[in-house]
């Protein structure tokens, strides 16, 4: 064929022009899925720790993404020995295969956060939100005090956790499915991916863990510090040889 | 209907051309200073107020959607609809579908920047609008598909021009990619937050597809059809070569989305994947740089119009920046690289090299082309446009040199080890060595939005001064004909 045809007909342009960008999808993103490999296989006594977030957690992480926290800090620390040092084993797929969507962020403006969980007490995280600088100096995040002042909103969570089970989050609905999750990720777990009891577990986990060091309310910094202490504590690396995970790379 | 408009029929649709050139024109002052605002931030936190609606986080992506779509997608809208008007010697398939798509991508950017700033976000970069959002702009863009494809259709000339092969390619890449990038399941009607449909790997992979093919499509391919145009035009002379021109398009469009991976190197992303995607983004090399070649080149036996023609010095200065950055994103797409530039202000730097001095650069000149042809006026100031010139090189200059003092340093700094094998720096040590970097970007980027406020003003005196010289042509006609 010569280019002229092309040149000269709007419809053989725009076919060949489909054709020649779907190429690097089809060979490149498509395969992702099909790729066992691609994530891992996390299990420990034949349970999976690697699991959904708890309502508490999950409306934290909303927070997280309304205040656009991953505009500065990362969610993936690379192979590296200074990443590891300063923010401990790098990230696996596994870590975020729940996350809608993935949270691995572009820039490190402020340090890497895959890791944080447990890292910092509740009354750390609650006085950096509410004044970063009262704690680190030089620190260039904005303050987000209105979190300690504002009431959570749930009343929709189990909506929230119904939309993450369209789109395959294993939290569950039916008497079946719920004895599925026992199986998977063992009975306490299990009981936190409920849909049905969402609010009553996202009310519970507040209160007993208090994270913002109010008592009788339960605020955005509740939700948000919450979701911060769960990153990164999923996958045990004790229980697993060295260079077990460098396979799947 | 005064003689002078029944005189001449109206043979172009010019008014859709002249909202979007004012509105690219609006959205990009507003748009840059937001982004000098949201640097100033990081060199001073206390500008954030403690205020939720314009902390950095929320800001952000207000810039960014300002810039990319309120300021590059208007002025997109505006250059192809005439020039696929100009070379298909024929006029928009539709009036009423091409004002739609004024209408629809305006609603879709304010709604958008009112939201991020409340807090309604999907947490995307550079697809962070809402659902409701991903409705309107899909919608938008079928449209807008039917009435270029529809024009392209009805073209009297037998050629399609070069120029219209990228603006087609940037409508349907931008179309696939918006869909697929954005598939997402909302918490409930009534309620604006969705999640996305894949999960990190691949979604991580999704969106980086979509991310670097906003930058390949929207900001490259788009701005070539600009470039395939304008220059030429400016200059007076055919492009340098046709064949060039066929190799630099197909080559180019089918490269370009093989490359997204590279944004995740040393990532959880399975090494084959974005080694792939750091192979092809060298290639990429070639073609962009066949491009700028063409380009640079269609300029041969008329360089002294440098000396003369402001217009010119945009759009040359424009393609040298693209071949700069072409350059320098291949160099960061490599893995040895990567791992010291990854999450640094040089990814910044180089992002602002290719939109500020590509992008814009290449806009301005070519309104400051179209404008007075459009309002059938010459430009109010010719002074001002050479002013306008050197802050906008002068600024750039200031940013990317302070971004990639910032994120080299940031980078050596955060990899480097002690005489005992431990840490040499703390994070915050790095965050405080960033801060005269920040302070000279933010002049930078204040040097370059000055540039724009100053080319507002010239495009706003040349548009009254068209209106002006119209009624005083049409009043003179009138007597003219009276007095016959």
């Amino acid at each position: 064929m010569k280019h002229e045809t092309i040149e000269t007909n709007a419809g053989w342009l725009i076919v060949l022009t489909l054709l020649v960008i779907s190429v690097a999808g089809l060979v490149e993103i498509l395969p992702l899925y099909f790729i066992d490999e691609t994530v891992e296989k996390v299990e420990v006594g034949g349970v999976e720790t690697v699991r959904p977030y708890t309502p508490l957690e999950l409306a934290g992480r909303d927070i997280y993404q309304r205040e656009g926290c991953y505009l500065c800090h990362s969610q993936m620390i690379r192979p590296f020995r200074d990443e590891k040092l300063r923010y401990g084993h790098y990230s696996l797929a596994a870590e975020s295969k729940y996350d809608h969507p993935f949270q691995w962020g572009s820039k490190r403006t402020g340090p890497d956060l895959a890791r944080v969980g447990g890292k910092y007490s509740n009354e750390w995280h609650a006085q950096h939100l509410f004044n970063p600088r009262s704690v680190v100096q030089e620190s260039i995040m904005p303050s987000y005090p209105w979190l300690l002042q504002t009431d959570l909103r749930y009343l929709d969570i189990a909506d929230h956790l119904r939309a993450l089970k369209h789109v395959g989050v294993p939290y569950s609905a039916t008497p079946e499915e719920f004895a599925s999750n026992v199986k998977r990720f063992g009975k306490e777990v299990a009981e936190q991916l409920d849909i049905n009891r969402a609010e009553e577990n996202l009310i519970n986990q507040a209160q007993a863990k208090n994270y913002d060091g109010i008592k009788d309310n339960i605020s955005e910094m509740d939700a948000l510090v919450a979701y911060l202490q769960v990153l990164g504590t999923m996958v045990d690396f004790t229980k697993f040889e060295d260079g077990h995970f460098s396979k799947f790379r | 209907m005064s003689a002078a408009s029944l005189a001449t029929p109206e043979q172009y649709n010019y008014p859709i051309i002249k909202r979007f050139v004012v509105m690219a024109l609006i959205w990009g002052v507003l748009g840059m200073l937001t982004g000098v605002y949201i640097g100033m931030e990081l060199a001073w936190p206390a500008l954030n107020f403690d205020t939720a609606e314009i902390t950095f986080g929320r800001l952000r992506p207000v810039h960014t959607t300002l810039v990319i779509f309120g300021f590059g997608g208007s002025a997109l809208f505006a250059t192809s609809y005439y020039v696929v008007q100009r070379t298909c010697q024929v006029r928009l398939f539709s009036d009423v579908l091409a004002s739609f798509t004024f209408w629809g991508w305006q609603t879709a950017i304010v709604l958008s920047a009112i939201g991020y700033m409340l807090g309604y976000t999907q947490a995307r970069e550079y697809a962070e609008m809402v659902w409701p959002v991903d409705i309107l702009i899909a919608v938008t863009w079928v449209v807008y598909l039917i009435v270029y494809v529809g024009t392209l259709r009805r073209r009297t000339q037998p050629h399609i021009y070069v120029a219209n092969w990228f603006y087609v390619a940037f409508i349907l890449a931008t179309a696939i990619l918006h869909i697929f990038n954005n598939m997402e399941v909302p918490v409930s009607l009534f309620s604006l937050k969705s999640y996305s449909l894949h999960a990190g790997v691949q979604d991580a992979m999704t969106q980086w597809w979509y991310g670097h093919n906003a930058v390949g499509f929207f900001l490259t391919a788009a701005f070539l059809g600009m470039m395939y145009y304008f220059v030429p035009k400016q200059a007076g002379r055919p492009v340098y070569s046709y064949r060039l021109s066929i190799i630099h398009f197909w080559a180019l469009i089918f490269l370009y989305m093989w490359v997204g991976a590279h944004h995740l190197h040393w990532t959880a992303l399975p090494d084959w994947t974005s080694t792939l995607a750091a192979t092809f983004s060298i290639m990429l090399l070639l073609p962009s740089w066949g491009g700028m070649i063409n380009g640079i080149m269609t300029l041969s036996g008329a360089w002294e119009k440098l000396r003369t023609d402001p217009i010119m010095r945009f759009l040359i200065v424009a393609l040298s920046f693209y071949g700069m950055s072409t350059f320098e994103g291949p160099l960061m797409s490599l893995k040895s690289v990567n791992a010291l530039s990854h999450y640094t202000d040089w990814t910044i730097g180089h992002v602002h090299s290719g939109a500020l001095g590509w992008v814009a650069m290449i806009s301005i000149g070519s309104f400051y082309h179209l404008i007075p042809r459009l309002w059938e006026t010459k430009m109010y100031s010719s002074r001002l446009i050479f002013l306008h010139f050197w802050l906008a090189t002068i600024g750039i200059l200031f940013y990317i040199s302070s971004m990639w003092v910032a994120g080299i340093g940031q980078g050596l700094m955060l990899r480097a080890f002690d005489e005992y094998g431990t840490l040499a720096y703390t994070f915050i040590e790095s965050v405080r060595f960033l801060k005269l970097p920040y302070v000279v970007r933010a002049a930078g980027g204040g040097l370059f939005v000055s540039g724009m406020i100053i080319m507002a003003f010239n495009v706003f005196m040349t548009i009254r001064q068209g209106y002006r010289e119209r009624a005083a042509l049409e009043k003179k006609l009138t007597a003219k004909f009276a007095s016959v």
